[in-house]
């Protein structure tokens, strides 16, 4: 046990290097800051308005109510003036505090509005920057303006009502006549007062982020293996680690596991960045799904964290087995490419299409593909596909148990020295590999 | 008392064959030289001796141990040094030297193996830093040391000098005839004559998978006519 353990340590060593992490901790560092700027700008459309107000209407019933929807929206005003002269304070007070906009209601609106024309509100929009935050940013007044907007169109209705000119009835019955009520089908689920953008967005986790941090981790980490490996070669320190007195299925255990717990400790970091990115995407998904059981308790967290291992240690068979065919560092390089085709895959037909949506022959292929079953995990916990899920997993077990059983015999074999015999060689598959 | 028995060994790479049945004995704290032009089998016979490959038939008895049989035994009893080996560039000397010893022994007899290696090394305070900035000389060091420092009773040196400026090689060379003193038995490769020369006992010539010629350096001498190894190598062959 000893010897496992030196070597699981050898090759944290070795695979744990600033070249390696440097770059998985970056993407996460990314990921969160995506995150936090799609909460940032959640937080910016949510925000209280900031206005200064030239009131050229004071004493008109319109511009009281304009007054009364700002009072409501507890909007901050910077500075109130009512004489034509405070416009040019009004747009210095807006641009000193970095307010959202200076508001001019005009000296006929009230009046203008009785007379059945257009009141008249003049804004002028303080622009911090070109970027998106800054065009976002004036969102709550639009929102104010639009308020404003519908009170006042409710107010001169009720006042039409009230002159006898319309028939009494509820002012927003006439501004909007018709009352919709979403409900969307799912499985055999009906959502009521949801809509089907509303669970797209829920289910994004599951369509895109899951399948996108296995994609990488495996991508990655298949990269990281198989040069290792292609090094272990190149250098032939492998020649001397299989001539020391331990077992060649040590040696093999030692890589697999000392390669799996950096892979986890990859998609663990992954993992916290795509936490603080679902935390800025959260805000968006307003509706809660748990009531329609799509949410994953601890079992589900459990089934879905051992899918992914298993995953991992899918990945490093397949890694273990084409590393033994890597002579060198360069051949090793182009011999990362398999794997990743394997992980993008599904990755691509997932993010696009729900796996039991697909023609029989298609979910076929994926299912073959090990790295697909995490991925499409979460969905199929949701949904309660059950019989997926167990037979998924017991589909990367056995992966899993071949792939480390193909690798044992290779490393007891010449193949690993020698590269692929000549049978083999000139065969398809060493001209695929184009190994000499 | 034979050290290594080598029984109509062949190895073949699909059609392609390596060595073409050899047999010769090493005897215990002997060292002997396996020399031979380019692709001749050398390496591949230390190779298999080494267990990292398999016999096509015959086969090797590392004191009485067999490579097809007890691989492990014999990768107790064996110490191998590849030619243009490297150690993992990531650790220092002296974290090689102890990732090496904890699979030979434990406690005070690990640390006491790793201070043999760094004696070994010779590396001062180097020792301490990162194999990839050593230079292929220090790195040299580290492997020899490596390689006799778990007191192995069968050392094989592949090219153990190739690439190395004269005052590393003969330091490497002395180290050698040290690890003989101590009583190892020693089986190496070279293309170096003058080398084989001043550190064989006995040598082996071996052509395109067959050894040619075998004896002590003054014997294959007397038996080509020739002053110096180099000449017994070029006639032998050439014959």
């Amino acid at each position: 046990m000893s010897h496992l353990f030196t070597l699981i340590k050898k090759e944290l060593r070795e695979l744990l290097t600033p070249a390696t992490v440097l770059p998985i901790v970056l993407l996460a560092l990314i990921f969160a800051s995506m995150g936090g700027l799609t909460g940032n700008l959640e937080e910016s459309v949510a925000a209280e308005p900031e206005v200064a107000i030239v009131n050229l209407d004071e004493g008109g019933n319109y511009s009281a109510l304009f007054m009364e929807v700002v009072q409501q929206a507890n909007a901050t005003v910077v500075l109130y003036g009512n004489q034509s002269d405070d416009v040019g304070d009004a747009v210095a007070a807006v641009k000193d505090n970095g307010s959202m906009a200076a508001l001019v209601i005009g000296p006929d609106h009230s009046s203008s509005i009785e007379k059945g024309e257009h009141g008249n509100i003049t804004v002028y929009w303080n622009m911090k920057g070109t970027g998106l935050m800054n065009s976002v940013s004036t969102a709550p007044v639009e929102l104010l303006l639009a308020v404003v907007e519908r009170e006042t169109t409710h107010a001169l209705i009720q006042s039409m009502i009230d002159d006898g000119q319309l028939d009494d009835r509820e002012p927003g019955n006439i501004t909007a006549p018709i009352s919709y009520s979403s409900n969307t089908l799912l499985g055999d689920m009906v959502m009521e007062d949801i809509r089907p953008e509303q669970v797209s967005s829920f289910m994004m986790t599951q369509n895109f982020l899951m399948p996108l941090l296995i994609m990488i981790v495996i991508v990655m980490l298949g990269g990281i293996i198989i040069s290792s490996m292609g090094q272990e070669k190149e250098n032939k320190t492998l020649e001397t680690l299989l001539t020391l007195p331990v077992n060649r299925t040590t040696i093999v255990s030692g890589k697999l596991l000392g390669s799996a717990i950096v892979g986890l400790l990859f998609a663990g970091i992954y993992m916290m960045g795509m936490s603080y990115y679902m935390d800025g995407l959260t805000a968006t998904a307003p509706v809660d799904m748990s009531e329609y059981g799509m949410e994953l308790g601890t079992l589900d967290l459990a089934i879905v964290g051992a899918m992914m291992v298993l995953a991992i240690l899918c990945a490093l068979g397949l890694c273990m087995i084409f590393g033994a065919f890597a002579k060198n560092y360069k051949v090793a390089q182009s011999l990362t490419i398999p794997i990743s085709f394997l992980a993008v895959i599904p990755f691509f037909v997932v993010m696009f299409a729900d796996f039991k949506s697909l023609p029989a022959l298609v979910q076929a292929v994926l299912f073959i593909i090990p790295f697909t079953h995490p991925m499409i995990a979460m969905d199929n916990l949701m949904m309660g596909h059950m019989g997926l899920i167990f037979s998924g997993m017991a589909y990367q077990a056995l992966f899993t148990l071949a792939t480390i059983m193909v690798t044992v015999r290779l490393y007891k074999s010449d193949i690993l020295l020698t590269g692929l015999g000549t049978t083999l060689r000139s065969g398809p598959l060493g001209k695929l590999l184009r190994l000499r | 008392m034979d050290a290594l028995v080598v029984k109509d060994f062949h190895k073949s790479y699909g059609k392609h064959v390596g060595v073409d049945g050899i047999s010769f004995t090493v005897k215990h704290g002997e060292v002997f030289g396996l020399i031979g032009p380019n692709g001749a089998g050398k390496t591949t016979t230390l190779r298999v001796l080494s267990t990292l490959l398999s016999v096509s038939s015959g086969d090797m008895l590392v004191y009485g141990r067999s490579v097809v049989d007890e691989p492990k035994e014999v990768r107790k009893i064996i110490s191998y040094l590849p030619e243009d080996a490297g150690a993992y560039k990531h650790l220092s000397g002296r974290q090689y030297l102890e990732f090496i010893s904890k699979f030979f022994t434990t406690g005070d007899d690990r640390e006491r193996m790793v201070e043999r290696g760094m004696a070994i090394a010779d590396l001062g305070e180097r020792i301490d830093s990162k194999v990839d900035t050593y230079s292929k000389g220090m790195t040299r060091r580290l492997l020899i040391a490596r390689a006799i420092m778990t007191r192995p009773k069968f050392a094989i040196l592949d090219e153990v000098t190739s690439g190395l400026d004269v005052i590393n090689a003969a330091e490497i060379r002395n180290i050698i005839k040290d690890m003989a003193r101590e009583g190892v038995t020693i089986l190496l490769s070279s293309h170096n004559m003058f080398e084989v020369e001043y550190l064989c006992d006995r040598l082996a010539l071996i052509d395109e998978g067959r050894i040619v010629a075998e004896g002590t350096p003054e014997e294959l001498k007397r038996r080509y006519g020739a002053a110096n190894i180099e000449e017994v190598f070029t006639r032998a062959v050439a014959s």
